[in-house]
């Protein structure tokens, strides 16, 4: 590699991860469960949750919704680098899912051959490691999503 | 009053090495290897799961088959000896992720490969003592085995849920000893990625003595004979030592072969008994009595007399059942492996 | 509103400048916009500086005053604002500018961008550049920024057959418009070979259709439309400015082939100048990977949704087509100091206008259009300048 594509290269491998304590653990109901939100007023679901509906704003009627976390995939990419603490990870698909409610997320597709992901198969979720603070800090659960057989 | 196991459910990784892989590593023999351990493969846990990810599964899959809600659930006991944090519980992340918080009790156990059924005895206790409804225990593990150690070709990752409750229970727990000494077979010092162990010495002194000692207890307690049961689960860190702890007690092979996986997934440690067990639940019928007795290294058995109740027909509908994770297996090679154990760092 | 009008442009070269720390880059870039319009400090009313984290890249905030300060207008306390919207930032600050001097508040504005990116490893500036996305519900989760946009580039196949040599094409044109450009990071051609075949980032993206890692800056001065013969001879015109937000994640748009705040902003600044798309001689757009520079024609209305990539093959968008497209180099060649791109694009634009780019020169450079996003498309900006008033 010449100190073009280094430099590029080394750039754009990364993702970041500083999401602290509280950070974490104020949404960890939400993380673990897939609980997002939905307004009573329109009918719209939203994970990741949101406390205000886009549609209906002051009219909305937010509550609590539990999805139960079968979707399709609308599209995927395979990550092939990343920053040091995820090199472990790589390469790895990363999709955007669309809940059998409509609301969409961004997740990892796991236990899914590179070769066999594609875009409209069904996902169900599964409770995995994110990632970790680092060897000595916290470690993130969370939900991630495998193609149904 | 009617105490016993309300619903149960089990994980187990996909991901499978076979005895031949790590045998070529290590330049030794499979097929002695295979057959001293009576040990096909083991399972291996993905990059991204742990005991933690195992228990919940496990947890959510014992919710999903049962008849209860988690908020009814008064106690989570999660038993390994891999959890993830050396300080800081597992089972309150179990009992956020059934949904189960915050009106509840919880907390770890480590009694090496019976830190499950010790779960499932305080959840007996705290049930009939009235203090819960509902109570989880479970085991599970994601077990370290050094690279070239014999556990390496058994140390596999597993792990099962049990709901105690009084509430259509699936199978009484008609009674329940246990038997325990300070007997140091196997452990591992704080710090330490990998556990040690006594070799031979972990046969006699400590598997076989407390697995014996506990079930013929029982026996004597219930005034029963291993005739008198269906079935029989018992610990098993390889397929040598349940056989011949169980021959030796009087068990026949057809009361003991059912429970019998180590051969497919090695020593789930935490998970194996119960895991054992949850492959007789699946198949049983209403009336069938079974014996159940784990073992922990350090050391001690638990023993259990089980019942079967009609309401085990129910519970035999819903997915997903003990076979499921049998039938859907990936072999790695031993990169891969390594690669999945963290063993590369 | 009154006429606004750029009576002086000013650049950095583009690339990892070792001996040059945040304040001397601006400065330079700075000064040069003000001898090129030939006006003195003490004319400046206002400063608008695009930075996307000074914060972060040198631990500095309050970059406003410092920049005030080291390009000596603190001592006649000239007000200077930092804006932020990530990659969009030097598109916010021109707006600004726009907006301040349009309104009469001001006659002579300095709008500037600059990034100082290589005072940090490199993957620290990874991670700083990840902010632009959802933190929580995107990197969080297994996103990176060419993961991202490689997610938006196999939707786009899979929707309408977009190629991957349509995507790589994009990269080797904006090399071979950078090897007549003295200020781009790279001046050297590449092949749609080298495209396909460098490192795999995030499939179907490679490296070579990613933008770099750069330090640079940019500044423009702008003066109200009466003043614009008063100081120079040239003026270009801001005929059209438009900014829209849209989500801050790509999972929460409906339709993710389409940055809907390209769309809107161009719609708003297309208003505002009475021109359309037909209308554009030579366009600046946001090319952080080469799907983006797809996007972007679409999105502005060069194009039907979907037939980019079908431009892109055709040449239309190349130095001598129809509709010349990034002949700086774009963010992919001439390098992408976040801050300044924004700046960079209306400096480039405004000289292809006067006639001033050699041999990148565009024929009959009329109207020129300049196209900012933030992130995944959360913020753009458009950005419509002409020769004629």
């Amino acid at each position: 590699m010449d100190q073009e594509e280094l430099l590029l290269f080394i750039f754009y491998l990364g993702r970041f991860d500083i999401i602290t304590v509280p950070r974490f653990w104020r949404k960890i109901v939400n993380r673990y469960n897939l609980l997002g939100t939905k307004c009573e007023e329109c009918g719209e679901f939203y994970f990741p949750p949101r406390n205000l509906c886009p549609s209906c704003r002051r009219k909305g009627d937010i509550e609590t919704y539990r999805f139960n976390g079968t979707g399709k995939l609308v599209t995927y990419t395979v990550i092939r680098s990343a920053a040091d603490i995820h090199e472990k990870e790589t390469p790895y698909i990363l999709g955007i899912v669309e809940l059998e409610e409509g609301s969409r997320l961004t997740s990892y597709i796991i236990d899914c051959d590179i070769d066999d992901v594609e875009i409209g198969i069904k996902v169900k979720p599964v409770f995995r490691r994110l990632g970790e603070e680092s060897e000595e800090g916290l470690i993130y659960y969370g939900i991630k999503f495998t193609p149904v057989n | 009053m009617e105490v016993g196991i309300c619903s149960y459910g089990v994980y187990i990784p996909k991901y499978r090495i076979e005895v031949e892989e790590i045998a070529e590593v290590w330049d030794e023999d499979a097929e002695s290897i295979k057959n001293g351990l009576k040990i096909k493969q083991k399972s291996v846990p993905d990059t991204d799961e742990d005991t933690a990810t195992i228990a919940v599964e496990a947890a959510r899959n014992a919710v999903k088959r049962g008849k209860m809600s988690a908020s009814e659930i008064g106690a989570v006991y999660v038993g390994s000896e891999s959890h993830p944090y050396a300080v800081k519980p597992t089972a309150t992340i179990v009992a956020e992720a059934i949904g189960a918080t915050p009106d509840l009790t919880a907390a770890d156990y480590e009694f090496a490969c019976k830190a499950g059924t010790a779960g499932i005895q305080t959840n007996l206790a705290l049930v009939k003592s009235d203090m819960i409804d509902y109570g989880m225990a479970v085991g599970a593990d994601v077990s370290q085995g050094a690279p070239g150690d014999a556990l390496e070709y058994s140390a596999g990752a597993g792990g099962g849920a049990y709901l105690i409750g009084k509430k259509d229970v699936v199978a009484k727990i008609e009674e329940t000893v246990s038997y325990t000494t300070d007997t140091p077979d196997f452990w591992r010092r704080e710090g330490k990625d990998y556990p040690e162990h006594g070799g031979r010495f972990t046969g006699e002194p400590g598997y076989f003595k407390h697995v014996i000692a506990a079930t013929k207890n029982l026996l004597n307690k219930t005034e029963t004979d291993p005739s008198y049961y269906d079935y029989a689960v018992f610990h098993q860190p390889n397929g040598k030592f349940p056989t011949r702890a169980a021959k030796k007690l009087g068990f026949k092979k057809e009361q003991f072969k059912d429970a019998l996986l180590v051969s497919e997934i090695g020593n789930t440690y935490s998970g194996s008994t119960l895991i054992g067990l949850a492959s007789v639940l699946d198949k049983s019928d209403p009336g069938d009595d079974i014996l159940v007795t784990s073992y922990g290294s350090g050391a001690g058995s638990d023993s259990f007399k089980l019942k079967v109740t009609e309401n085990i027909k129910d519970i035999q509908k819903e997915e997903p059942k003990l076979e499921s994770f049998l039938k859907e297996e990936k072999h790695l090679s031993y990169g891969s492996y390594a690669r999945h154990k963290g063993k590369v760092k | 509103m009154r006429d606004v009008a750029i009576a002086g442009v000013g650049i950095t070269e583009f690339g990892e400048k070792w001996d040059s720390s945040f304040r001397d880059i601006f400065t330079n870039a700075g000064i040069s916009a003000l001898e090129d319009a030939e006006i003195g400090a003490r004319d400046i009313d206002e400063i608008y500086i695009g930075n996307m984290s000074a914060g972060r890249f040198i631990a500095q905030e309050h970059v406003g005053a410092l920049i005030a300060d080291y390009s000596g207008l603190a001592n006649i306390h000239v007000p200077s604002t930092r804006v932020e919207a990530a990659c969009a930032s030097g598109g916010l600050a021109l707006r600004q500018g726009f907006q301040s001097v349009a309104s009469g508040i001001n006659d002579v504005v300095v709008v500037g961008g600059v990034e100082k990116m290589t005072d940090v490893e490199n993957q620290e500036s990874v991670e700083i550049l990840s902010a632009a996305s959802d933190r929580e519900w995107e990197a969080f989760y297994g996103a990176t920024f060419p993961g991202l946009y490689a997610m938006i580039a196999n939707r786009h196949s899979f929707k309408f057959g977009t190629t991957r040599e349509s995507m790589a094409k994009v990269a080797v044109k904006n090399h071979h418009n950078a090897t007549m450009n003295d200020k781009a990071q790279f001046q050297n051609e590449i092949t749609v070979e080298k495209v396909l075949n460098s490192p795999k980032v995030a499939d179907p993206l490679t490296l070579f259709d990613s933008s770099p890692i750069t330090d640079g800056a940019a500044a423009i001065v702008l003066v109200s439309g009466e003043k614009a013969e008063e100081y120079c001879d040239n003026p270009v015109y801001i005929k059209g400015s438009g900014q829209a937000s849209d989500t801050i994640s790509v999972h929460d748009r409906k339709n993710i082939c389409t940055l809907n705040s390209t769309v809107k902003a161009a719609e708003k600044a297309y208003e505002m100048a009475e021109v359309g798309p037909d209308d554009i001689d030579v366009a600046e757009v946001h090319d952080c990977f080469t799907i983006a520079e797809i996007l972007a024609i679409e999105d502005l209305g060069f194009c039907e949704k979907g037939e980019g990539g079908k431009l892109i093959d055709e040449g239309a968008t190349e130095l001598d087509g129809e509709l010349p497209v990034n002949p700086s180099g774009g963010l992919k060649a001439c390098g992408h100091p976040v801050g300044a791109t924004g700046i960079k694009q209306a400096v480039e634009i405004t000289k292809q206008i006067r006639g001033e780019t050699g041999e990148r020169q565009v024929s009959e450079a009329g109207i020129g259009i300049c196209h900012n996003v933030g992130g995944s498309g959360g913020t753009a900006t458009v950005h419509i300048l002409s020769r004629e008033v």
